[in-house]
């Protein structure tokens, strides 16, 4: 399988089984045009050109290039399009892809910034926190700017448009992560027992380290395993496979996140079982993260994946017998193997080890390297200087320099424990045999794999039965027989890296935050003794590549520096997400709903402004903006002189039925409800626990029980849930339903008004001697079936008329023909504001805050005091006792005198005693009138009030009982 | 360069100070024992040493210090609240926060770019007046602003007229700003163990000693300890702890959650955050998007994240950010706050004697931190509570003379 191949880069070779030799691809990267084959990503096709440099690091601006192949390492996050931090290693190429590298300052090959790593010695861990502090402008002036500009990865393109992205919903009996061979022998199993089984793999292809590993000299055993397991998937009815998934976050009751292209699945599974495999480690030594250092099984995936020839000289160092699998297939790719450097003291038996010697290559065995050379301006290795593993456990001084130009590291594998660790798992770790667990997983959740130290080819395949067979028998599927456990594995000989500290650094723990050796060392030795405060404080960690390949070092670091256990210092909490979730797709598309009434397209029509409310839109007046202040005191003069008509179906409906009725509402509501007469209305008012009033409206008796309650628009939906939730423990024999979109309503007022709608009534007299006030009444208006209530929320005769929503536009449409000749208008909620205010009637959420009392509004009147109980009783009655300080009062100004805006505050002798909650210009009173919280001892009518205008200045008035407009309420009860 | 950081880049072996200090066993008995090693226990340490000479103080921390809410929040810093006395309270704060850097010697990255806050409806535009002529009357830095102004302090801010939710207008807070929270942990932490006072780590406070309606010590996972005076400063375990002295708080404990992007090229200075939309945004120095919300919908004392608010916060911000949807998210987490009836928190005295209070920080203990401690310290070494905390007293919902700050917090943290 040598030779090069003529299309898709001077360094491809055959035998590459993901990518089509057919089919050739262009694309760009930093502007200049190569060519990739379909099936490469776009790490590999630059490989395939020789382009090894991907990226800029974080603070020194070292090269970087491939180190993982994964997509686990922040080594390769570049720039596709619009779109900032993309992983080289997993996005695939295009025709025309246009790709441009990150963080630098000139060009990728020559960053101006790369000085930065010659000063790193200056730049200690958390130097940040040493200085740059004073004097104490000097951070946000002057050296927070630079900071901020020299910040950050990617870059976001302010001008992208929103894409499209959506969300899809699964169920299942189990779900498997991870398409390696024990999550496809796991999902195998588990379907064949009849399971309804997702199986989800991070890659586009199933069989994780099948395709690219090798276990066995011939390198047969893989292709023959792998083909087996996928026949087995196919044969199964009930499988979905889902490949290029990412499973990125588990939460409560195994609730899965999967991010597939611009796609989130949500799945629930009943079982879910974690083979997610084991993630590579790095080694620490001088320069360890020179480009053309990688990984093995990263010079493997380039190799077997891609037909990539991933150097031309090469040396593997290695923990354990994979660096003997890699040295093979780096022969097979025509790459001379310069050195194989084992760590381990001594030679081993297993069969690649045999014949690799055969094949001629040099074992070192008991060295490890201590320091990669690079090339000038670091950005490439040209050698590897290796020498003999101490007593002590260290790469010793001395040795000597091997040339090459790729460095193969295999260096054993950490479980890939993020999953785990946040379904409430704990990482423990065997110092002397470099062996990791995960204990304290919950039910319902199982492990199979190299995450659970399965790390042979063999005992993987049987530890994903058995976990198959566990969640199996959770699901309560009978009549499958338990798989053997694979007798007592051996477990692989492996002796990791010694961390080779050297006096000149480069040496990195982390590659994302360039993080050196010393940098961890150095935070210990400042104090940081745990490992949470060493990542806060060093950041390691907290990059793209979240801590994959750094809590590790990390971890034996920290043990090494305050004489803890590995194990005992352990890593820092695994948080979802496991790999970046672009924001798009948790967002999806945005489903913000939004409340039309049934009367919507004839506000339009009408010219109306709408405004918001909740979720609904109202008319706020009619005409055009420019004529707002005209319009609404022409809606105004509407209603005072002939009728208008205000649209109000947003006020919440609530339907309140059975023999509990009556005493439900008097437990909720502060009035008394239980002598209130059939046909009639009633004013009600909610306090919660603390006696503050949180919502109001009128209860209909429309039978002994049944009552229909009205709330506020932006209440209703509160008010609704808290009536269920006290319910729930009152358990009175009631049924409460939200009908608030069953009801369109509107609400016709003005002395005109019963002129208006009496000759389209039928079957309800109008008069007033029929029909008083807060009277309710049942029949038919304009031919549709209405509920009539008189009440009198803006202060003249009216009547608020609720039909079902589908009659609302008709409701509208009769009332409007009919009302021409009585020079009806509508009017919308800034109207209605003035005209309620004139009567002094407050709004719940406006005149009232979080902690207003019925006391403190004035409104004791609508408490029944000789209820056992309601909702609220206990504290108003403590707060009775002891009143507090403000008052809300009614006020008056002078028309001419400045206008206060609504929240300006109330001051007496110099302190804020209150603040106005509403105010307008009265042409009814020729008077600026308002509500306002004021001083409790200044709040009798007659008393000044003072009130801080935006602008800065006062203006002085007087307190006035808030009934400003028809004291007596004649108007509204003729 | 700085000169501070010339000795380590010339000293052959790393100058280490340390900047932290453990001692390794506990004493029988303490004048002061703090429970929690947050930002708020030991700034109460740091200043009884600082300034009142009291440094026989030990502090027990369960896990390790700044690991709770300290290191949990968003680093927001602002006093645009709506009472007098919450503005009077956190502008003290802010203040304090403009020289602490200098007074603990640890760059805090404390700066004002200042908070910008949207209204999308008129009931909200009515709450930020409020707001602005409250904290004007303070002295705060404080404005209500128009569409224009908004485009001009956020160019990249999405504002289309048609929106979902327009913007009607804004709060600006010039004084707002964020600064990095563990730093603030572990500067006090530092100073406090120079002036003599214990910090230990991994001890965990199992009960409350009581003779006689006096606290007298605590009971650890290391056993127990004596003290002259006890001051939990707990925040999402404030009604446990309380609890242990026999003590009930008015608080409901709910769980908070934020999440962070990789690391992006500046683009946003000011914090911006929405109430009607439950997110704000910030973006740090290392150029991550800090993103929050309201909180949980239901009471829990655990710190999980769930995918359900991680889903909204994302719609949500792209609604006023549609340019970030390829943005990724890098990591999720959740807080717990205790939340009080009023939205403010407790401070000073309880019905134990002996025993203080420094609880129901809700979403706004880490802007409150320096000002908690150096005024619950004062409480404690003097016994009077100072004037401007003495509002904050548990005894206010026996008299109903509430806070409320109710409207304030909602997302705005």
């Amino acid at each position: 399988m040598t030779g090069a191949s003529a299309r898709g880069g001077a360094n491809r070779i055959a035998g590459g089984s993901q990518v089509d030799y057919g089919k050739p691809l262009g694309f760009e990267f930093e502007g200049r045009r190569y060519e990739g084959l379909a099936g490469d990503s776009i790490a590999s096709a630059l490989a395939a050109n020789g382009v090894w440099l991907l990226s800029r690091s974080f603070k020194y601006h070292r090269p970087r290039g491939v180190l993982t192949m994964a997509g686990h390492d922040g080594n390769t996050l570049v720039r596709v399009g619009n779109e900032p931090n993309v992983r080289a290693d997993r996005h695939p190429i295009s025709e025309g892809l246009a790709v441009k590298g990150q963080n630098y300052r000139g060009s990728l090959e020559k960053d101006r910034d790369a000085w930065l790593g010659r000063v790193s010695r200056f730049l200690p861990v958390g130097f940040y926190y040493r200085a740059f502090y004073k004097p104490k402008w000097a951070w946000q002036r002057l050296w927070e700017p630079w900071f901020r500009k020299s910040a950050g990865l990617g870059e976001a393109d302010l001008a992208a448009a929103h894409g499209y992205f959506d969300k899809a919903f699964g169920h299942y009996d189990v779900a498997v992560i991870g398409g390696g061979p024990a999550g496809m022998s796991a999902a195998a199993f588990a379907a064949k027992a009849g399971a309804n089984v997702v199986l989800i793999g991070e890659s586009p292809v199933l069989g994780g380290a099948l395709n690219y590993a090798r276990f066995d000299v011939e390198r047969a055993g893989a292709a023959k395993t792998r083909g087996e397991l996928a026949a087995d998937l196919e044969k199964s009815p009930n499988l979905t496979i889902m490949t290029y998934a990412a499973c990125t976050g588990w939460f409560a009751d195994n609730w899965l996140s999967v991010v597939r292209g611009e796609r989130l699945h949500k799945i629930r599974a009943r079982e879910v079982i974690l083979a997610t495999g084991a993630v590579g480690q790095p080694a620490q030594f001088r320069n360890n993260d020179l480009p053309g250092i990688m990984l093995g099984s990263a010079a493997q995936r380039l190799i077997r994946l891609y037909g990539v020839r991933p150097g031309r000289t090469a040396v593997v160092v290695t923990a354990n017998d994979d660096g003997y699998g890699a040295a093979l297939d780096l022969l097979d790719a025509g790459v001379t193997v310069a050195a194989l450097v084992d760590l381990r003291p001594e030679s081993g038996t297993a069969p690649c080890e045999d014949a690799v010697r055969e094949r001629g290559l040099t074992v070192f065995n008991g060295y490890g390297v201590s320091e990669a050379v690079p090339v000038r301006g670091n950005r490439h290795v040209s050698g590897v200087r290796i020498a003999k593993i101490g007593e002590r456990g260290a790469v010793g001084d001395g040795g000597q320099t091997i040339p090459c130009d790729l460095l193969c590291v295999c260096n054993g594998g950490m479980p890939a424990y993020q999953l785990a660790l946040q379904a409430g798992g704990r990482l423990g770790y065997d110092d002397g045999r470099s062996v990791f667990s995960i204990t304290g997983l919950g039910g319902h959740l199982h492990l199979a794999g190299a995450v659970n130290g399965a790390l042979s080819l063999e005992a993987a395949l049987a530890d994903g039965r058995r976990a198959a067979w566990r969640a199996v028998q959770a699901l309560g599927i009978g009549g499958v027989t338990e798989p053997v456990a694979l007798a007592d594995p051996t477990v692989q000989r492996m002796r990791p890296h010694p961390i080779a500290t050297h006096p000149r650094g480069m040496d990195f723990v982390d590659f994302d935050e360039d993080l050196q050796v010393k940098d961890i060392l150095n935070a210990v030795a400042e104090g940081y003794n745990e490992v949470e405060l060493v990542k806060r404080f060093s950041t390691v960690g907290m990059g793209p590549s979240q801590g994959r390949h750094s809590a590790l070092p990390t971890a034996r670091l920290v043990a090494r520096a305050t004489g803890r256990t590995v194990g005992e210092v352990g890593v820092t909490t695994a948080r979802p997400p496991v790999s970046g979730e672009k924001l798009g797709v948790l967002a999806g598309r945005g489903f913000e709903p939004e409340r039309h009434t049934a009367m919507h397209h004839r506000h339009l029509e009408a010219g109306a402004q709408m405004m918001t409310a909740g979720l609904w839109w109202r008319p706020a007046f009619y005409g055009p903006r420019a004529r707002r202040a005209d319009a609404i005191r022409e809606e105004i003069a509407a209603v005072r002189e002939n009728v208008g008509m205000i649209d109000v179906s947003t006020l919440g409906g609530l339907d309140i039925r059975g023999p509990g009725a009556a005493e439900f509402m008097n437990r909720i509501y502060t009035f008394a409800y239980v002598k209130q007469q059939v046909g009639r209305a009633r004013y009600v008012l909610m306090t919660n626990e603390a006696g503050a009033i949180i919502d109001d409206g009128i209860a209909c008796r429309l039978s002994e029980d049944h009552y229909y309650v009205t709330a506020t628009t932006g209440g209703v939906d509160r008010v609704y849930l808290m009536m269920l939730w006290w319910n729930a423990q009152w358990r009175l024999d009631v049924d409460i339903t939200n009908v608030t979109a069953a009801y369109a309503a509107v609400n016709v007022a003005g002395p005109q008004s019963r002129a208006l709608l009496a000759p389209l009534t039928e079957g309800i007299d109008l008069s007033g001697e029929a029909f008083p006030y807060m009277g309710v009444r049942e029949g038919l208006l304009a031919g549709i079936p209405a509920r009539i209530f008189r009440v009198g929320f803006v202060g003249e005769l009216g009547f608020e008329v609720h039909v079902p929503t589908s009659m609302g536009e008709a409701l509208w449409d009769a009332v409007t023909g009919a009302g021409t000749e009585f020079g009806l208008r509508p009017f919308g909620v800034e109207a209605q504001r003035v005209l309620r205010l004139e009567k002094g009637h407050i709004i719940v959420g406006q005149d009232t805050d979080a902690m207003t009392t019925p006391e403190e509004a004035d409104m004791t009147w609508a408490i029944a005091k000789r209820k056992p109980f309601f909702v609220g009783k206990r504290s108003i009655e403590m707060r009775g006792r002891r009143l507090s300080k403000r008052k809300l009062v009614g006020f008056t100004l002078d028309a001419d005198g400045p206008l206060p805006e609504e929240s300006n505050l109330v001051l007496r002798r110099g302190e804020i005693v209150g603040f106005v909650t509403s105010v307008a210009r009265s042409a009814a009173l020729a008077k600026t009138i308002g509500l306002a919280y004021t001083a409790r001892d200044a709040s009798e009518p007659g008393a000044a009030i003072r009130i801080r205008l935006s602008s800065g200045g006062d203006v002085n008035g007087v307190v006035v009982a808030p009934h400003f407009y028809d004291p007596e309420n004649k108007r509204q009860e003729m | 360069m700085p000169f501070g950081l010339l000795k380590y880049g010339f000293r052959k072996r790393y100058p280490a100070g340390p900047d932290l200090s453990w001692p390794s066993d506990l004493k029988s008995h303490y004048d002061v024992i703090i429970i929690g090693g947050g930002g708020h226990g030991l700034a109460i340490a740091y200043h009884l040493a600082k300034h009142w000479g009291i440094r026989d103080v030990c502090v027990v921390e369960k896990g390790y210090i700044g690991g709770g809410n300290t290191a949990r929040n968003t680093m927001v810093i602002r006093s645009n609240y709506i009472t007098p006395q919450s503005v009077r309270f956190y502008k003290a704060a802010v203040d304090l926060f403009g020289t602490l850097s200098g007074e603990l010697g640890i760059n805090l990255m404390y700066s004002q770019r200042g908070q910008l806050t949207l209204a999308h409806s008129d009931a909200t535009i009515r709450t930020f007046r409020l707001r602005a002529e409250t904290g004007k009357f303070c002295g705060t830095r404080i404005e209500m602003v128009d569409r224009a102004q908004i485009r001009e302090i956020v160019p990249s801010l999405h504002m289309p007229e048609d929106a979902r939710y327009p913007i009607l207008g804004g709060l600006w807070h010039e004084d707002g700003g964020t600064a990095r929270h563990d730093a603030l942990a572990w500067g006090y932490a530092a100073r406090a163990q120079r002036l003599g006072v214990e910090v230990h780590q991994r001890t965990e406070v199992t009960g409350i000693q009581i003779e006689k309606g006096r606290a007298t010590g605590v009971e650890t996972t290391r056993g127990a300890i004596g003290a002259g005076q006890v001051v939990q400063a707990v925040s999402g375990l404030s009604s446990v702890v309380a609890k242990m002295a026999g003590i009930v708080l008015p608080i409901r404990t709910y769980p908070l959650q934020a999440m962070v992007t990789q690391p992006l090229k500046p683009f946003l200075d000011p914090l911006v955050s929405s109430a009607g939309l439950h997110v704000y945004v910030s973006q740090t120095a290392r150029g991550e998007l800090v993103i929050g919300g309201g909180s949980d919908p239901y009471e829990l004392y655990a710190a999980r994240p769930t995918l359900e608010i991680k889903e909204g916060l994302a719609m949500h911000l792209l609604e006023l950010f549609p340019f970030l949807s390829n943005v990724r998210i890098l990591r999720q987490w959740a807080g717990i706050t205790d939340i009080t009836p009023d939205y403010s928190p407790i401070m000073g005295k309880s019905p134990v004697e002996n025993y203080w209070l420094d609880a129901g920080w809700g979403t706004y203990g880490f802007k409150a931190t320096p000002a908690s401690g150096k005024y619950m310290a004062q409480a404690i070494a003097t016994g009077t509570v100072p004037e401007i905390i003495a509002p904050f007293g548990l005894d206010r919902f026996a008299t109903m003379d509430l806070i409320n700050e109710m409207g304030a917090t909602a997302a705005s943290h």
